[in-house]
């Protein structure tokens, strides 16, 4: 949902003008999953449908607890359940919460082709407007997370928006409000980073001696963040990626390139109305009307 | 002795190229809106964005399928010879107005044989990365790093073909008398004398015999 005060708006999709700047003194959320004392329960998954009115349809089990198999433009966030053994024969079930991770140099954003459908907030949430949203897919290449998800029905993506509504008029987003074991924390970023490095201390205490926050530079640190017993191993948690970054492919798409290619095109037309005009066409030997046998003046023009 | 003219193109050549010509500027204008936030008002002339966005495939998988009635007539035409290289040494005086060192050409010049062949690559490589992000159909069969490249390559060739299409316009401005043989079917005997002497031999040697 969108907040009808365009001062609200850092980073908006497809253009090319700044953004607002006056309303800078703005603190920067974070909601913190704490994947340690996640217990699968699925609260916020319910908690998600029910303040977004959103019901998926029942899908196929495949052996794991995972349900809805994979994010849907109906289900914002689903628990990722990965048996690992991370020592030899000592079975860790990791729990992750997978949902956008409302990246500060968002992929997405940097995709959108259309003006104003992809939009971060001066306190960091990416949120889909889906008014101007056409349907291209162009999010779901730029993400380095694989979050978006196009509908069928309409043709429009969807992702979490950090209850971006909830949290304009001060609540906290309602997967947080609805976690039984307040492995979902949300406030500032700077709080949430305190309170994950106290529950990598204790982790550590525990055994984890690899335990860190996720919170990866590559897209210019998100505003979800991950406590991880095995920070150095992200990958154990369904594939989250290790170092994410905006693929230099997409960077090469929309950086640079872009608007040479306007400028080689326009200059291209450009030179052919130049040179016409200075070296003149080739004339048609028949035609009656030709440019031919020209008298020079060349007292002034003594060059031909 | 009233000018003859040679026909050049039939009906159904010019309507294929003009049918060509409307699906590109459909595909091309809702291209552009998409590569560069400052062309994005051009998706008003299909409807608003998601109408720019379903119909753009259509018209360019259109456009490169007549684009192949006219490849099958036309490529063994445009296939590169010794005289070419030349006639490409040379072009740079003719761009300045001397056009007394090039050697004689046939049916197509050089420059539009190069043309030919980009526009060929760049349709190819245009439709095929095109199907691999193409939603809502296609894209979801292809995993994500294909279709980054692919949106790259669609990108870099869809640019390649609007500059090489403004070289093309501006050519057949510039030599005078060669738009008519895209409107009229038809070029004055001098023109195709002067601008393609080989293939003005091959054609009225045909009259010659049938007179």
């Amino acid at each position: 949902m969108s907040s009808l005060q365009s001062l609200d708006i850092a980073k908006r999709s497809a253009t090319t003008t700044p953004s607002t700047q006056a309303r800078k003194h703005v603190a920067e959320v974070a909601k913190l999953i704490d994947v340690s004392s996640c217990i699968g329960c699925k609260a916020c998954q319910v908690a998600c449908m029910q303040w977004n009115d959103l019901r998926d349809d029942v899908g196929d089990n495949i052996g794991t607890y995972d349900n809805p198999r994979d994010l849907t433009p109906q289900s914002w966030t689903v628990m990722r359940f990965s048996e690992v053994e991370v020592e030899k024969d000592k079975l860790e079930w990791l729990i992750r919460k997978d949902g956008c991770m409302h990246c500060e140099d968002p992929g997405c954003l940097k995709s959108c082709p259309a003006p104003g459908a992809i939009v971060k907030y001066t306190n960091g949430i990416v949120d889909f407007i889906s008014e101007h949203c056409i349907g291209c897919g162009n999010c779901v290449t730029g993400c380095p997370f694989d979050v978006p998800r196009i509908s069928k029905a309409d043709s429009k993506a969807y992702k979490c928006s950090l209850c971006s509504d909830r949290v304009g008029v001060g609540l906290e987003p309602a997967c947080a409000k609805a976690c039984p074991t307040g492995a979902i924390r949300f406030g500032t970023k700077d709080d949430m980073l305190d309170y994950g490095a106290e529950r990598v201390v204790d982790l550590k205490e525990r055994g984890y001696a690899n335990a860190g926050v996720y919170d990866p530079p590559g897209v210019g640190g998100t505003h979800v963040v991950y406590v991880l017993q095995h920070a150095d191993k992200p990958e154990l948690y369904h594939g989250l990626p290790k170092d994410p970054k905006i693929s230099p492919l997409v960077s090469l798409w929309k950086g640079a390139a872009k608007p040479l290619a306007v400028a080689a095109m326009i200059g291209a037309a450009v030179a052919g109305f130049f040179h016409y005009t200075r070296v003149g066409p080739i004339e048609d030997p028949d035609d009656p009307e030709a440019d031919r046998n020209v008298a020079r003046d060349d007292a002034n023009h003594p060059t031909a | 002795m009233a000018t003859r003219f040679l026909q050049r193109y039939s009906a159904g050549d010019r309507t294929n190229h003009w049918l060509i010509v409307l699906l590109f500027f459909g595909a091309a204008l809702s291209g552009l809106a998409f590569f560069h936030p400052s062309l994005y008002f051009l998706v008003n002339l299909f409807g608003g964005g998601t109408w720019a966005r379903i119909l753009h495939p259509f018209m360019g998988l259109a456009m490169a399928l007549c684009f192949v009635v006219l490849f099958v007539k036309l490529w063994r035409h445009n296939v590169m010879n010794d005289l070419d290289r030349a006639w490409l040494q040379h072009s740079g005086e003719m761009l300045r107005g001397d056009k007394s060192r090039m050697p004689p050409v046939g049916r197509y010049n050089a420059g539009q044989k190069q043309l030919f062949w980009l526009m060929t690559v760049c349709l190819g490589v245009l439709v095929l990365t095109g199907f691999i992000f193409w939603q809502p159909w296609f894209a979801e069969s292809f995993p994500i790093v294909a279709r980054r490249i692919a949106v790259v390559l669609h990108a870099l060739s869809a640019t390649l073909l609007v500059i090489g299409v403004i070289v093309h316009i501006y050519a057949a401005i510039w030599v005078k008398g060669t738009v008519r043989a895209m409107t009229r079917g038809t070029v004055t005997e001098g023109w195709a004398r002067q601008n393609h002497p080989l293939w003005h031999r091959e054609m009225t040697e045909g009259m010659k015999q049938a007179e």
